[in-house]
């Protein structure tokens, strides 16, 4: 009888921890779906009181934001787990691995301090640049680990077959080995780039968001998850409503990467891979 | 064995090719390691960058940083217990919420679940991870506030009685200690159920025959052979989630309250470090500041790391193949 | 023209690409068939401190099939694999000796593994073809290595249908050369692996057990494809299956934990075996 009444507990346990995802999925459609509206997509945001404010400057931003952060994140991400993938039990891995671990638990506002310190201080005033370069170091940990699981699935079998034939260790490496991983790890860098990509606190003072159009790597760059923040704190009803249509975009963005990454997963030849 | 004169010349073109392909492993190897070095400079270059700017601050006020309550700008007092205890009280919330809730997913997705639904359900809880801190804290200021403020709060305190108790007393104003620890709990879920989720799936089968085998119930094995064995992980999944906890910032900082004191009432609004942090960053007004803020990163960062690094080491543990 | 694997003093080796021409007239007059194809001198293989083969010298003969057969773990897979510098690949493993190919030391002073292992061919016990590459471009693998060495589009493609075809593998294929490797049989995979092998028109064919995980049809097709190879190419194959070494190959070999016990015409190994080991492992007494 415990027994049974133990079991219906763990139900009751999935109950629970799926109805908070569901709740905020219902409250960003329903508020988000309201304030949504072609305008936010092409507008500025506006002063309070005047109408059809939008995002546009905020989307674009955060565009810009994941695309210095791939430029930074990716190679190096990739570099680095080839490395760990071929180097496997070397004192140097452990501690590579030990700590793109440690990197990778951080609290981002860590992050942001860190960019803060090597690229807005010196330079004297915030960046887009300086806030890419916080969300590419938070997408290194991510990108090496799953590119050293996808290598290391490769049987070795494949690149003894290609160093027979003469392919230089090099070669073999990249031509065969990261080849046959490549569809798993571009679903590793896609899912790195959605969980960079609704960072707000490392951006705080270092892409420090802007309420003009600017695409300028130099400026300070607007960013959906800073204008959602700021937009939410302020007392400002449809400052609101707008915070709510952002969040919904947001999150429209992150599921769309998501499950692009989920796409990448089938084989170039059309057979899925499992 | 000698070679045609008309080779010759193609053997000096072919001694180079195998060159080159020599060089091409060199390139590889250097760019490779180049790569991977990256991770530990990183980690060393933020550990200097935050240290070296905090230091100022730990020589001058020592350790009333973080014992004293006091944080003045203007006087140059900056006691950062409140935000200390904020984070750690919110964190500890969140675990005792999420923990029951998580491990009970994990145990119900691994033994009871009908099999169409475990797809589903593990997908949803999953995707919570997914969800950005700042959506989560919107979502805490006009859903969840709102609700424990007009419901929950008063429930608790009044219905249930627990106002008698210093946790669940005061006015509930609702942007309080308890909601960023419902809000963290949420965040945290998913982490110490997928950890936990793995490592109950990886016990092996020999494990729970031989429970059952001796007549025990489903739950009785569950209880008695399953859960001990993946105990490690499990308490790996959890200190995972509470260094995911321990650092967030946007979530917290919005339902909190940013109060900068100590209370023991959950209903009372507090401040954790990572809030602090967040709202006073930018507008540093001089170089203490500057630097207690700095010292206050130092801490967190020194906490997360070792709730991070042990997490790591209990679920490392588990996958080489230690029952615990 | 032979091919030679040169040693210049310090210097790294240059290797030959051979050029195409008709394969079977070439071989033959060129051939000196006293000369034997590979000579190993006291080879040693080792992974860490343990030798897996012991002080092994012997004379392969060219144009013909050398079977080498023992029981499981007597070293036989790393003795073909030093024949192409292969078993230095893996961590902590190293060769002492040498091994001559066609006159030319493969692990001398200056001689570099890749270059070997572009004139030696090797076949794997089970299929690799590359996953991601169409059935033409796994074939043209070796080819394409060296890519200073473009050939045009049509001579490579000249190259991989005369490798399907002594594959035995053109007919089955020549519709769909674009296609995946993956989508053919066990059997066919094979095929192609040996097709891939043999457009680089190595001198050398080395096989490891590459019907041991192929059904019987195809491990027949590949034992009579090794059969005719001999006509063109020195092969090399390691097989625990003492009935297929005996329908293949001209000379076997029997291996003993590392050592060489018996190297004779197959004839003879298995009909009168000189050494009391040869003729237990033969009759079944072990295995």
């Amino acid at each position: 009888m415990i027994s049974g009444g133990m079991i219906g507990l763990t139900y009751l346990a999935a109950v629970l921890a799926t109805l908070p995802l569901l709740l905020i999925l219902f409250h960003l459609l329903k508020q988000g779906a309201a304030s949504l509206s072609l305008a936010f997509f092409t507008n500025m945001p506006k002063p309070v009181g005047e109408v059809g404010g939008g995002m546009a400057n905020a989307i674009v931003g955060t565009l810009t934001l994941i695309g210095i952060a791939c430029v930074i994140g990716l190679p190096i991400g990739i570099g680095a787990g080839i490395y760990l993938a071929e180097k496997r039990i070397t004192p140097i891995a452990h501690s590579v691995r030990f700590l793109s671990d440690v990197l990778n638990g951080l609290p981002s506002i860590v992050m942001g301090i860190f960019a803060w310190e090597f690229l807005v201080r010196p330079a004297g005033h915030f960046s887009a640049l300086a806030g890419g370069a916080a969300l590419g170091a938070m997408m290194i940990p991510l990108v090496t680990r799953t590119t050293e699981e996808m290598l290391r699935v490769v049987p070795v079998s494949l690149r003894e077959a290609a160093l027979a034939l003469g392919y230089p260790r090099w070669r073999t490496s990249i031509s065969v080995v990261l080849r046959t991983a490549l569809a798993g790890i571009a679903t590793g860098a896609l899912v790195a780039v959605a969980r960079v990509a609704g960072e707000t606190a490392p951006l705080l003072f270092t892409a420090f968001g802007n309420q003009f159009w600017s695409t300028s790597l130099r400026e300070p760059i607007a960013a959906l998850p800073l204008q959602i923040f700021t937009y939410a704190i302020s007392p400002y009803d449809e400052w609101h409503a707008q915070a709510w249509a952002g969040a919904l975009v947001l999150i429209s963005i992150v599921l769309v990467i998501s499950l692009a990454a989920r796409f990448v997963t089938r084989s170039r030849f059309g057979a899925p891979v499992d | 064995m000698t070679a045609l004169p008309a080779e010759a010349l193609q053997k000096e073109r072919r001694r180079l090719r195998v060159h080159e392909a020599a060089i091409g492993d060199r390139i590889y190897e250097i760019v490779t390691t180049a790569c991977a070095l990256v991770v530990p400079a990183l980690v060393i270059a933020i550990a200097i960058a935050v240290f070296a700017a905090a230091w100022p601050a730990f020589a001058k006020l020592g350790l009333s940083l973080v014992t004293s309550s006091d944080w003045d700008v203007g006087a140059g007092h900056f006691g950062a217990a409140p935000a200390l205890y904020g984070t750690l009280v919110s964190s500890a919330v969140a675990l005792i919420i999420a923990t029951p809730l998580a491990i009970g997913v994990a145990i119900f997705l691994s033994e009871f679940s009908p099999t169409w639904l475990r797809q589903p359900i593990g997908f949803l809880v999953d995707l919570l991870a997914a969800v950005p801190s700042v959506v989560y804290g919107l979502w805490g200021i006009f859903v969840l506030v709102p609700m424990l403020r007009e419901h929950v709060m008063p429930f608790l305190r009044d219905r249930l009685h627990l106002g008698a108790t210093p946790f669940f007393s005061g006015p509930a104003y609702g942007p309080s200690m308890l909601a960023a620890g419902v809000v963290l709990a949420i965040m945290a879920l998913p982490y110490i159920s997928a950890v936990s989720r793995e490592v109950l799936m990886a016990v092996p089968r020999s494990q729970r025959e031989a429970a059952l085998a001796l007549g025990a119930t489903r739950w009785e094995m569950i209880r008695d052979a399953v859960v001990p064995y993946a105990k490690s992980g499990i308490i790996g999944g959890i200190m995972l989630g509470l260094g995911r906890a321990l650092g967030e910032t946007m979530a917290v900082t919005m339902v909190i309250g940013n109060r900068p004191e100590i209370s023991a009432s959950l209903f009372a609004p507090g401040y954790t470090m990572a809030s602090l942090i967040a709202n006073e960053f930018s507008e540093a007004t001089n170089d203490l500041h500057l630097s207690a803020l700095m010292a206050v990163g130092a801490i967190l960062f020194i906490i997360t790391l070792i709730v991070n690094a042990a997490a790591r080491w209990l679920v490392w543990q588990v996958s080489r193949g230690r029952a615990s | 023209m032979l091919q030679s694997i040169e040693v210049a003093r310090g210097a790294r080796v240059t290797p030959h690409i051979v050029a195409p021409r008709p394969p079977v007239a070439e071989a033959r007059a060129s051939a000196q068939p006293e000369k034997p194809c590979i000579v190993t001198r006291h080879l040693t293989a080792y992974f860490g401190d343990t030798p897996a083969i012991k002080d092994i010298s012997t004379a392969i003969p060219q144009l013909a099939v050398t079977a080498i057969i023992g029981p499981s773990g007597c070293g036989k897979s790393t003795l073909l694999r030093c024949l192409n510098r292969m078993h230095e690949t893996v961590p902590k493993a190293r060769v002492d000796g040498d091994v001559e190919i066609l006159g030319s030391s493969i692990y001398g002073e200056g001689t570099n593994a890749t270059a070997v292992r572009r004139h030696v061919g090797m076949v794997f016990q089970r299929p690799t073809p590359f996953p991601t590459m169409s059935i033409e471009a796994n074939v043209a693998a070796g080819l394409r290595v060296d890519s200073k060495h473009r050939r045009a589009d049509q001579q490579e493609h000249e190259i991989v249908e005369e490798a399907l075809h002594r594959a035995g593998l053109w007919d089955e294929v020549k519709d769909r050369l674009k296609e995946s490797a993956m989508g053919l049989s066990g059997g066919q995979q094979q095929r192609l692996c040996i097709a891939r092998a043999l457009a680089t028109r190595p001198r050398v064919l080395l096989l490891d057990e590459p019907t041991a995980s192929l059904d019987p049809l195809s491990s027949q097709k590949v034992e009579e494809l090794v059969y005719q190879l001999r006509e063109t190419m020195t092969v090399v194959i390691v097989t625990h299956n003492m009935q297929q070494a005996a329908r293949v190959s001209d000379r076997t070999a029997f291996l003993l934990a590392g050592e060489l016990i018996e190297f004779e015409r197959t004839n003879e190994l298995f009909t009168a075996p000189r050494d009391p080991r040869t003729e237990a492992y033969i009759t079944g007494r072990f295995g």
